[in-house]
């Protein structure tokens, strides 16, 4: 769904042979000495997607504040007193709304990436490592998913099933979980000849232990850049859905939402639309930054 | 090559068999009652509701629907819109040349600035130029249509006021001067995918022995660059399925945004009535669109890449 990603090398060559603990325990450290000398923007991505993370846990407290509703006062212009960013049609405070919106922008494509990553392991590796009828099934279906725009895919299939929030969480899942699959898959092709493979196999161990101890530990760099990467692509697609208005209820503090209502508003309050939008902008292309810089760090290639 | 040619023609049909498929299923499953829909809320008689399900044949056997569907699509006939009552035949052909510009300048403004910036980066790797243009095209990638079409509206609609605010326009000249927020909207995602792209090709090339042995030869700058410049197209140009599919996405959001009467804000407007018929045609389209694309642009390839011909793309 979002790029195809390979590892560079597979691998460095002290890498095998080795336990697979020493493998995650080298992918942490990798990670602990590239914090080190983290570039600025990298660096403000980091902050943005802290500042997220605090919205999102005390988003319950900003519930009451955000949905809050002054039909009297109507729509105001930014800089009302009291309202730095004016209010929407329904008198709602568009800061607060927009703080609390945190929540319905993020935490279902966080849950749409782990889902498709869990999705991508498990039928990746079959695929890679088994190969034969299971790898053609899984290939061909990822295929025919794989056909079609992921974003009018989300919005007929979301559109269709209907329901609500996690039940288009759920579709997305299903909808990301291939280009997932397809690219485990690629980069267990790339392990599975290395030595250390064969070694395993020769050594007898059954298959499932290759699998989850020896391949699993080597595809992580990739497995865990694609989170970041999908986590971004989500964002923009959940959003999508709900600027149609697809699994967000009426009302419901969320950016896309908020974008589709402030359409109208354009002349009255233009922040009502202008801050949800550009909220959205910070938090995918912060998410898409770290992920690249996690790409680099990791030594995973990102081919377009 | 002529097996190649046929594997690969065969493997579009399947496709789009599956895609169909599994379209159709999906509608069939959809939650809600078809007969609802069309009859409304009123009350109706027992008669009433048998006759629809007898018009719509829905007390058939699923796969019969799905034959008798298919067999209707594929002699053109799509079926009656639940909505309108019109032909979706006819809808589509209404709405049809309004997206289809929208596409095409969208997807030249694309090309056009996003390969020769892409050129550019990749020349100057590292330095102050590419960092910005590479950020530029990580913000684009990143932003929804959506969000960046009421961005543009706001600072040059309602700011400036140089663009008009929606509608159509009447006169080629005044529906290309409507037309350009959405198709600059539209632009920046595929275009930034476009750097990105156009980016990594090139670096990929002028880490090649040939680049440098040319370059050691002497050849002048221009036939080293024609030589990887020619190159590096091959990647792009076989990505133009997916560069479609990522604008058929984003011409959804696009056309709603803008309010803008084409077949995405059809298939918006099908999706929120349940319109089925609608939503199945206009998802086919696409499909039928893409998979076309993705094969001539395969096919095209043969004809170009002397050493592809011999041994077949490795689809």
């Amino acid at each position: 769904m979002s790029a195809v990603v390979t590892t560079a090398e597979g691998g460095t060559p002290a890498d095998q042979g080795r336990e697979p603990r020493d493998a995650s325990r080298r992918l942490a450290g990798r990670l602990a000495r590239g914090l080190r000398r983290v570039p600025g923007s990298v660096g403000a991505s980091i902050a943005v997607l802290s500042a997220v993370v605090v919205l999102v846990a005390i988003s319950p407290l900003l519930e009451s504040a955000a949905t809050a509703q002054d039909l009297l006062l109507g729509t105001t212009p930014a800089g009302t007193p009291g309202h730095p960013f004016g209010t929407d049609d329904l008198g709602r405070d568009v800061l607060w709304l927009s703080l609390a919106g945190a929540r319905s922008a993020v935490l279902g494509p966080v849950a749409i990436a782990l889902g498709s990553m869990i999705f991508g392991i498990v039928a990746g590796m079959i695929a890679g490592y088994l190969g034969g009828f299971w790898d053609t099934v899984i290939s061909r279906s990822t295929d025919l998913v794989l056909a079609m725009p992921p974003i009018l895919m989300a919005i007929v299939v979301g559109g269709i099933v209907g329901g609500g929030y996690w039940v288009t969480v759920a579709v997305l899942v299903v909808l990301f979980a291939p280009s997932d699959i397809r690219m485990i898959r690629s980069a267990v092709l790339q392990a599975r000849n290395q030595p250390y493979v064969e070694a395993t196999q020769v050594l007898g161990l059954p298959t499932w232990r290759v699998m989850s101890r020896h391949l699993l530990p080597n595809v992580m760099p990739v497995v865990l850049t694609n989170v970041f990467l999908n986590v971004a692509f989500a964002i923009v697609a959940m959003s999508s859905l709900s600027y149609l208005g697809l699994g967000v209820s009426p009302g419901a503090a969320d950016w896309g939402r908020q974008l589709a209502d402030g359409r109208s508003l354009l002349y009255l309050n233009p922040a009502a639309s202008v801050v949800p939008g550009l909220l959205i902008i910070v938090v995918a292309t912060s998410t898409n930054l770290v992920g690249d810089w996690l790409a680099d760090r990791l030594g995973v290639r990102s081919v377009a | 090559m002529v097996r190649f040619v046929l594997r690969r023609t065969a493997g579009t049909v399947v496709l789009l068999l599956g895609l169909s498929f599994i379209v159709f299923a999906l509608l069939y499953l959809a939650p809600g009652d078809l007969t609802k829909n069309l009859l409304g809320n009123r009350r109706v008689s027992p008669e009433a509701i048998a006759a629809v399900r007898e018009q719509y044949h829905l007390d058939d056997p699923f796969l019969l629907q799905y034959g008798r569907w298919l067999l209707a699509t594929l002699q053109g006939d799509l079926g009656v819109s639940i909505r309108s009552g019109a032909g979706v035949g006819s809808m589509l052909v209404d709405r049809g040349g309004l997206t289809m510009a929208l596409t095409l300048i969208a997807f030249a403004l694309a090309v056009g600035l996003g390969v020769p910036l892409g050129v550019l980066a990749a020349r100057r790797r590292n330095s102050a130029v590419d960092r910005g243009i590479v950020g530029a095209a990580l913000v684009g990638v990143s932003a929804p249509s959506f969000a960046v079409g009421l961005l543009l509206l706001y600072a040059f609609a309602v700011m400036l006021g140089w663009f008009p605010l929606y509608g159509v326009g009447e006169g080629v000249l005044d529906r290309l001067w409507h037309l350009a927020l959405p198709a600059a909207a539209l632009a920046i995602g595929l275009g930034a995918l476009v750097i990105k792209m156009t980016r990594t090709a090139v670096l990929a090339e002028l880490e090649q022995d040939y680049v440098t042995f040319a370059r050691a030869r002497g050849l002048n700058g221009r036939t080293v660059s024609r030589l990887y410049l020619t190159n590096a197209a091959i990647p792009i140009v076989t990505s133009a399925g997916l560069m479609l599919a990522f604008l058929f996405g984003g011409t959804i959001l696009v056309e709603v945004t803008f309010a803008l009467p084409g077949i995405g804000s059809l298939l918006s407007e099908s999706i929120t009535f349940k319109d089925v018929p609608v939503v199945q045609a206009v998802t086919l389209l696409v499909a039928l669109v893409i998979a076309g694309t993705s094969l001539l642009v395969d096919l095209a390839y043969l004809l170009l890449d002397p050493r592809v011909r011999r041994t077949g793309v490795g689809a």
